[in-house]
């Protein structure tokens, strides 16, 4: 290292601007870092965190990481029945965030719970389903440990089929049930005769010509196509109309191809042009497959997935294993639809915040300018929370460009050591449930990445590096 | 097709001939970028020299196509519609390679150009954050609550970055951490509790306006070493740098880690051709060490160890300095190829003050630590029962640091005094209420006040003192007596407040100033002492 007096001085003043002031007054060249004290106070973590600061093993790792992240190459390689999924077994069903128990489960996931339990036919009506499934007799795991995710309360049960999303650089798939359409929908909780009526017509007619379709197609690369979307206005999370589109153009085609009867044929093209987030499961699953790509490489400080269950948030780092780092979920600041407000909102929920995970979504924001408002911001804001963003990512994106930021890559690869060293806390673009089962979405708006949750983790780092 | 693709057309001119010119092709996988973007990347890469035709387009069936009819393709392509192409045809296989090259290059970076003309930065909310947007820094500059200074200063060491601490408050535990990990690293680490620095002409926290010159001072006291380097200034030899090691630093448990680290550092600096060494007595075993270390500066040494036999300190190039002034006045003479003498010990003259037979005391009301303890020590050679804040050997502990008692001399920096206040360099309210208590009581004589400029000081401390010395005048004439009111100025006429200006301002309300901390001191020693009652309790 070079000797202090050996080179022009440059100064990061900490604390009392004045002395940059000084600095800056007498010729010198100074710059304020706009400080507050690190993980909210917590001088443990604070120390944990300085002791991680830069060192070379959580270097190494992330670099590592890092590049896992940006090779990956996901492909929309087809359609498959959950009971593929890896270790989804017998009576199980899989949940949206963090491990959460039935009792403590949010309004909306207990009924989206009893719908998929109506929907398997292990119970005849919804008392019976809810008391089966206090019962134990059914199991129920995050999406997340069986390689898939879902939005909102994001059920997957072992009949429904799933989105294949393949990872040709690693080999490795990633799983995403189908998106339902707004309103009355089995992830906001409904579970009415008409939810199980759609699901169904998904397992049947949908699912298997979007199947053909691709299995004619080979696949779509989507890393591209998302890329696309971006320029297009969409940041690929509350905003898919782009993107929507985009896959269905590649797919038509395929899709007349693939030849079912000519109106079933038609109430596939009509469901996929009346649900512009048509894309948002296909985009979760890419995600998640850039991103499990990044897991389990030992010390690094890549968040890997961030998720919320309606009751806790939790977060998932690469180099901390099967792990959850949880705080309570928070509620979500947002703009209603008419008729509803914040006390009718459930609190932040889904696995979709595995868009904002891969920088998409909210880190992505500044790309989607069309619904800035209903998330409740400016265009200004979007692009200022898109530049945030950069302080708490280990890099940008080689593939996700920003045209308003003249086309720099979105900030991506979530260093939970700089979340807790700047206290920027990680945006997310979110639908807002509302807290009874099955209303539907009330709103859409913004919410944060509780920093407690990177604070346990840069401790638990710490602690693995056997210096806590 | 997808009007993306189509929209790459025109930029794969037909060839007319089809000579066999050597092409080159690479395929960037899994990369999307918008048609204007491949659109100035072929026009950049066709501009390069020996390179006839370069394009670089999504791989499409539609764009694969209209490559081989125009003869720019003639093999098979294993490129799916998600992949890039770039293909070059020209003069040379070195130049396609290069201009191959410049395209990966440009599909690889991120697309930054211009971001900065766009970019509304945040501010940066950490020192990492900090560094990216600022790569040329070389120091992290702390001065964040205690509490959290330790943890900043060990990122600040962990990116490479020297560190100065002003804050105070860091367990002895981190700071031997922090050295232990600066030593490491190769790193300084000023501080904690460092007030005062000057590298290469910039203040850092509290420190005087000097010319650059031949003078490296290190100290563990900030106002030791405003006083040397504000007199050599004012003796006309400037400074090179001022290293400021924390207060710590010195005793046993830290080992003077930074004294260390900081005279290699000046040993090395070209720039730096007489040290000084500014601190309370340290730690025996300390002292040893580092001595020794500055006998092997390969360079003078005046060390200003306040309240240390100069034997023990001189030798092998080491010369040892009594008082601060001494040392600055020491370190200009050497810098001018002169022999090492102390400042001239007149004393200057003064007028009687006409002071009644009860007024026997000094009161010394101090806004730099080391100015109480460097005039604690020298009062205490010449007055009995001296009592302080910063008790030196001969000098008692003071009883109640917020009552006087005989001949008294507090440091108002001290922490009693800034809990919770600003320190009395910038807050000179604490200090001038009790201006006008001491002038109140009979039995006081002199008042001894430092009077500190600089960057980090109050911006006019003439302003604020004046009222409060006029107030004490007022308040000792009403009693029928006078009071003397003595004092230096310790700052240069280039710091912000202007020397002059301050002195005049002073001189106006009445005050005597001396030139130095240690006139002063002895000047208001000589006014009791000649009154000839001095320090009869």
């Amino acid at each position: 290292m070079a000797r202090l007096v050996e080179r022009k001085l440059g100064v990061l003043n900490v604390g009392l601007a004045q002395f940059a002031e000084a600095i800056a007054t007498a010729g010198g060249a100074a710059l304020q870092v706009d400080w507050a004290p690190p993980a909210a106070g917590d001088r443990d973590a604070a120390m944990a965190l300085a002791r991680l600061v830069n060192a070379p093993a959580i270097e190494n790792a992330n670099r590592k990481a890092f590049e896992a992240f940006l090779a990956a190459s996901p492909v929309l390689r087809g359609v498959a029945s959950a009971r593929e999924l890896p270790g989804l077994t017998g009576r199980m069903l899989l949940h949206a965030g963090p491990p959460i128990e039935w009792a403590r489960m949010c309004g909306p996931m207990q009924g989206a719970i009893v719908g998929a339990i109506l929907y398997e036919g292990w119970a005849k009506n919804a008392d019976a389903a809810r008391a089966l499934a206090a019962s134990g007799a059914v199991r129920f795991e995050p999406a997340h440990h069986h390689a898939a995710v879902g939005p909102m309360a994001g059920i997957i049960s072992p009949s429904m089929p799933v989105w294949v999303v393949e990872d040709t650089a690693h080999a490795r798939r990633a799983y995403s049930n189908f998106n339902e359409g707004l309103g009355k929908a089995l992830r906001f909780g409904a579970y009415g005769a008409e939810v199980l009526a759609r699901l169904k017509w998904i397992e049947t007619v949908l699912a298997p010509a979007a199947g053909a379709a691709l299995a004619s197609l080979g696949g779509i690369e989507l890393k591209p196509l998302m890329a696309q979307a971006l320029t297009m206005g969409d940041e690929v999370h509350n905003r898919n109309a782009a993107a929507s589109a985009l896959l269905l153009r590649r797919l038509a085609g395929a899709l007349v191809r693939a030849a079912p009867a000519p109106a079933a044929l038609g109430e596939v093209f009509d469901f996929i042009a009346g649900n512009e987030h048509f894309f948002l499961n296909v985009s979760m699953a890419a995600c998640k497959a850039m991103l499990d790509a990044a897991h389990g490489v030992p010390g690094s400080s890549l968040v890997t997935a961030m998720a919320r269950n309606g009751v806790e948030f939790g977060i998932r780092v690469s180099g901390l294993g099967e792990r959850w780092f949880t705080a309570p979920a928070a509620a979500v600041d947002g703009l209603y639809f008419a008729g509803y407000s914040a006390a009718d909102a459930a609190r932040d929920l889904g696995d979709s915040a595995i868009t904002e995970t891969a920088g998409l979504g909210g880190f992505a924001m500044a790309a989607a300018p069309a619904i800035v408002k209903f998330v409740g911001g400016s265009p200004e804001d979007a692009i200022e929370n898109s530049l945030r963003m950069r302080q708490v990512t280990l890099g940008e994106s080689s593939v996700f460009q920003l045209p308003a930021l003249d086309f720099r890559g979105t900030a991506c690869g979530i260093d939970a050591r700089r979340v807790v060293d700047t206290g920027i806390e990680p945006v997310i673009n979110t639908g807002i449930a509302h807290r009874a089962p099955g209303v539907g979405q009330i709103g859409a708006g913004l919410t944060r990445a509780p920093l407690a949750c990177f604070a346990q983790a840069v401790v638990a780092l710490d602690a693995q590096l056997g210096r806590g | 097709m997808s009007v993306y693709n189509a929209f790459h057309l025109p930029t794969i001119p037909a060839l007319q001939d089809r000579d066999p010119v050597p092409t080159g092709l690479r395929i960037v996988r899994s990369t999307y970028r918008d048609s204007v973007s491949l659109m100035q990347l072929s026009a950049r890469i066709a501009a390069l020299a020996g390179v006839e035709q370069a394009s670089v387009v999504m791989a499409t069936e539609g764009n694969l196509a209209l490559l081989r009819e125009a003869g720019l393709l003639d093999e098979p392509v294993s490129a799916s519609p998600g992949d890039l192409l770039a293909i070059v045809r020209g003069a040379t296989p070195e130049a396609i390679e290069a201009a191959l090259a410049e395209a990966e290059r440009g599909l690889s970076a991120p697309a930054t150009q211009g971001a900065r003309r766009v970019a509304r930065e945040a501010a940066p909310r950490s020192l990492q954050s900090a560094l990216a947007a600022m790569p040329e820094a070389t120091l992290a500059l702390i001065s964040t609550p205690g509490e959290y200074a330790a943890a900043e200063a060990l990122k600040a060491l962990r990116l490479g970055l020297h560190a100065m601490l002003f804050s105070d408050n860091v367990s002895v535990a981190d700071e031997r951490m922090l050295k232990q990990e600066a030593r490491e690293h190769g790193l300084l680490v000023m501080g904690p509790d460092c007030g005062t620095a000057i590298v290469g002409g910039v203040p850092l926290g509290f420190a005087n306006a000097v010319r650059p010159g031949p003078i490296g001072v290190i100290g563990a006291s900030g106002t030791g070493m405003q006083q040397v380097t504000s007199l050599a200034d004012r003796a006309g030899v400037g400074i090179s740098h001022a290293l400021g090691t924390g207060g710590r630093d010195l005793r046993a448990e830290i080992g003077g880690a930074t004294m260390l680290a900081a005279l290699d550092e000046l040993a090395a600096d070209a720039g730096t051709r007489v040290l000084v060494l500014v601190s309370k007595p340290p730690a025996p075993e300390v002292a040893r060490r580092v001595l020794e270390r500055a006998r092997h500066a390969g360079k003078p040494v005046v060390a200003c160890f306040l309240g240390t036999n100069a034997k023990e300190v001189e030798g092998g190039g080491v010369v040892a300095a009594a008082t601060l002034e001494d040392a600055a006045a020491m370190a200009a003479a050497l810098a001018r190829g002169e022999r090492a003498a102390p400042a001239a010990a007149t004393l200057p003259a003064f007028q009687d003050p006409g002071l009644h037979s009860g007024q026997r005391y000094v009161r010394g009301l101090y806004s730099g630590g080391t100015f109480c303890y460097e005039a604690t020590l020298l009062l205490s050679g010449q007055l009995e029962n001296v009592r302080s804040n910063t008790p030196v050997s001969r000098a008692r502990e003071l009883e109640n640091t917020w009552r006087s008692a005989g001949h008294t001399l507090v440091d108002l920096g001290d922490d009693e005094f800034t809990r919770g206040r600003p320190h009395p360099m910038i807050d000179h309210r604490l200090r001038n209420e009790r201006i006008v208590r001491e002038a109140e009581d009979p039995e006081v004589a002199v008042l001894l006040l430092d009077v500190v400029l600089g960057y980090g000081a109050h911006p006019d401390p003439a302003r604020e003192m004046v009222p409060a010395l006029r107030a004490a005048r007022a308040a000792a004439e009403r009693a029928g007596r006078r009071l003397a009111l003595v004092g230096f100025v310790c700052g240069t006429e280039g710091d912000p407040q202007g020397l002059a200006r301050q002195e005049t301002a002073l001189r106006e309300a009445g005050m005597v100033l001396t030139g130095s901390n240690a006139q002063a001191a002895r000047l208001a020693a000589a006014m009791v002492s000649a009154h000839g009652t001095a320090g009869r309790t």
